[in-house]
């Protein structure tokens, strides 16, 4: 059952996502703005990452840049960025066509923006089929009932000629999260897919979508605010602030013992089930850097309370704590 | 506190009681003459006492909307009492105009609720100079209100919504929720779209608002240990009705009923060596068009007995101060898991 909707060719230690110094630079203003300044990410198959940060941090940028979904004209995107053996920026239409669904697939928060809304979700499943693999409709039709049933939607056969519409808010992001598998990728890339549902529906998905990151060999790369959910999901997380990776490691270092100032400032600010009443919150003073007008060195310095004047230097860089932990910060056990 | 000029009933007397709320919508009316009705509110019965938060959680479709904008008359309710201070709402003695000026609400979209044509400084003065304030005396409460929410009204005053941050945006909000001096505000889900480090700030603000002018607030939020944190007590709706209202610990420490367990049982934990292995409920909300018979929860819960799907559980005490819709809860009910009554063992 499951078989036939892995990859064929998904090797188990295989380094699936392979991102050096990725920028985004969004173009059309007065100055470009740079969304991405950096970005270095390691993936194999069958492991997951979260992608954790705040509005503006550029972590849906970065994941939107992964399948190049950012407009071409307005956008120009620098560095290596290699996905499955391919070099992702040099794929040209036809061959970006078949990367994009084939190899990486992407799982957004609306569903709105990934099902049309006037056609039968089973048949938009078995034209992506149709349309990668040179299959017939009736054979797409049948993967899409095999995928309804792997992503456990009631009565699926009946469901298959359902509109979008016509579904409620878990079961269309089952059906998408089936869309987004229709053509056997290896990479999934996931924006945000549950911040819109109900505590009790968000917690169906995330588990649904651990076990086929599990069964299928999947690589996922998990966009989230939230880190109760990036915990839940993903075993490696990545803190991203101001357009940088900031801190990166296994869910347990980087929250059971946040080494950059940002993260620990995040996590002291949350109100957790003990958080005492009536005492006064933790906070993380100002906003979020402007990307028009960047911060010169370390992305948090203006915000942060360790900071000295040779954070404004340059980009801090990479200080390892641990194998596999490491933070950008020349401030780092500084208190 | 000092004590508000406006008080009329004390201490005891409850700020705001609401009884037999009811709002259904569709049905009538319609191209055909009969739609579909939506059950949205459907006879919820509580009170806030003054200077108290209640917090308010539940799922989309429980109604905690709807409620919030019944209070606030933004619909009207097609039955049911509101009493604010011991003055019933539409009386001679409590208009709508007095009413509203009193009750205040901050919603979950900041950019939304503001006129994108009018500047910081104009949006908080307007309520003030419609309610008869000379413009200077609205724009010197507006420089005030704007500096008590953190925004220097030299910098921030003559911006407009979408030159600030969504943060400041929604201090904006707050400073003019305030501007007509109101008794309750109303806050539904006005920290829900912050990011977590501005959330905080803002909880803050909140908190010593509260206490600077002697508020009491309505805590709409889908974020339990947010609620938790700012409320004395909480009320848990589902499908229209209240499922479970009591002091905030022990609804959300000892809860009672098993869907507010179940919605604090799907909250994902920060440690990795607690992760969630299953779901504590399956399915989506049902559809308040069609609520279930008997309990509106018997459907999704696992304890459902068929007493849950015949009679419909009534909200009764089950603790001080605590009361529970659900025959578990309840000596004697009949269900096979309710404590038995003492007399009867």
């Amino acid at each position: 059952m499951n078989a036939p909707l892995r990859h064929p060719e998904v090797a188990a230690d295989a380094a699936l996502v392979h991102v050096r110094g990725l920028t985004v630079d969004f173009l059309g203003g007065r100055k470009p703005v740079r969304a991405v300044g950096g970005v270095d990410l390691d993936l194999k198959a069958g492991e997951a990452l979260a992608l954790l940060g705040e509005s503006g941090s550029g972590k849906s940028v970065t994941l939107r840049a992964l399948m190049r979904l950012l407009p071409e004209k307005r956008t120009r995107i620098g560095g290596t960025l290699r996905i499955d053996g391919q070099d992702v920026l040099a794929l040209r239409k036809k061959s970006l066509a078949a990367f994009r669904g084939g190899t990486v697939a992407m799982i957004f928060q609306d569903p709105g923006l990934a099902l049309d809304p006037v056609y039968r979700i089973g048949d938009q499943i078995a034209e992506a089929v149709v349309r990668h693999e040179g299959a017939s409709h009736a054979q797409g039709r049948a993967r899409a009932l095999e995928l309804f049933e792997r992503v456990q939607i009631p009565s699926a056969a009946r469901r298959l000629d359902n509109y979008p519409h016509e579904m409620s808010g878990g079961m269309r992001q089952r059906a998408m999260i089936a869309l987004a598998l229709a053509c056997r990728p290896k990479v999934l890339l996931a924006d945000e897919p549950t911040t819109a549902l109900d505590a009790t529906v968000q917690i169906q998905i995330l588990l649904l979508l651990r076990e086929l990151q599990r069964d299928l060999g999947l690589a996922v790369i998990f966009v989230t605010h939230d880190v109760g959910v990036a915990v839940q999901v993903a075993d490696r997380v990545a803190v991203m602030y101001g357009g940088h990776l900031v801190e990166v490691g296994s869910s347990g270092e980087v929250i059971g013992a946040p080494a950059h100032p940002y993260t620990r400032g995040l996590l002291a600010s949350r109100i957790t089930p003990d958080s005492p009443k009536g005492v006064r919150l933790v906070t993380i003073p100002g906003s979020p850097p402007d990307l028009a007008d960047p911060p010169p060195g370390c992305p948090f310095a203006p915000r942060c309370t360790l900071a000295v004047p040779a954070c404004d230097d340059g980009l801090p860089e990479r200080v390892a704590l641990a194998p596999g932990h490491a933070a950008r910060c020349i401030r780092v056990g500084a208190a | 506190m000092t004590l508000d000029p406006r008080d009329r009933g004390g201490p005891a007397q409850p700020l705001l009681s609401v009884s037999g709320l009811v709002k259904h919508f569709g049905g009538k009316g319609g191209l055909l003459g009969r739609g579909p009705v939506v059950r949205a509110v459907d006879g919820v019965d509580f009170a806030i006492a003054k200077g108290e938060t209640l917090g308010v959680v539940g799922e989309s479709g429980c109604g905690k909307s709807t409620t919030a904008r019944l209070l606030m008359q933004i619909n009207r309710p097609d039955a049911g009492d509101i009493v604010f201070d011991g003055e019933k709402l539409g009386t001679r003695a409590l208009d709508l105009k007095t009413y509203r000026r009193q009750v205040q609400m901050v919603f979950q979209d900041s950019y939304a609720s503001l006129n994108p044509r009018l500047t910081i400084e104009e949006t908080v003065a307007f309520g003030p100079k419609a309610h008869g304030l000379s413009a200077g005396a609205a724009l010197a409460r507006a420089h005030d209100l704007l500096r008590r929410v953190g925004l220097e009204p030299r910098r921030f005053g003559g911006r407009y919504p979408h030159e600030v941050s969504g943060g400041q945006r929604q201090r904006v909000n707050i400073a003019r929720a305030l501007a007509l001096e109101p008794r309750l505000l109303i806050l539904d889900e006005a920290v829900s779209a912050l990011d977590k480090s501005v959330e905080a700030q803002v909880l803050n603000l909140l908190d010593d608002l509260k206490r600077d002018f002697g508020l009491t607030y309505m805590f709409i939020s889908h974020d339990l240990n947010v609620v938790r944190f700012m409320s004395d007590r909480v009320m848990v709706m589902y499908l229209g009705k209240i499922a479970e209202i009591g002091p905030a610990d022990d609804i959300l420490k000892a809860p009672r009923h098993p869907y507010t367990a179940a919605l604090l049982a799907s909250q994902p934990s920060t440690d990795p060596a607690a992760r969630i292995e299953e779901a504590p409920l399956t399915g989506d909300p049902p559809n308040p068009i069609n609520p279930p018979p008997g309990c509106r929860f018997h459907t999704r819960c696992r304890f459902a007995a068929d007493l849950c799907r015949t009679r419909e559980p009534g909200l009764d005490p089950v603790a001080p101060s605590h009361l529970a819709a659900c025959h578990m809860a309840v000596e004697g009910s009949g269900h096979p898991q309710a404590p038995t009554l003492p007399m009867a063992a």
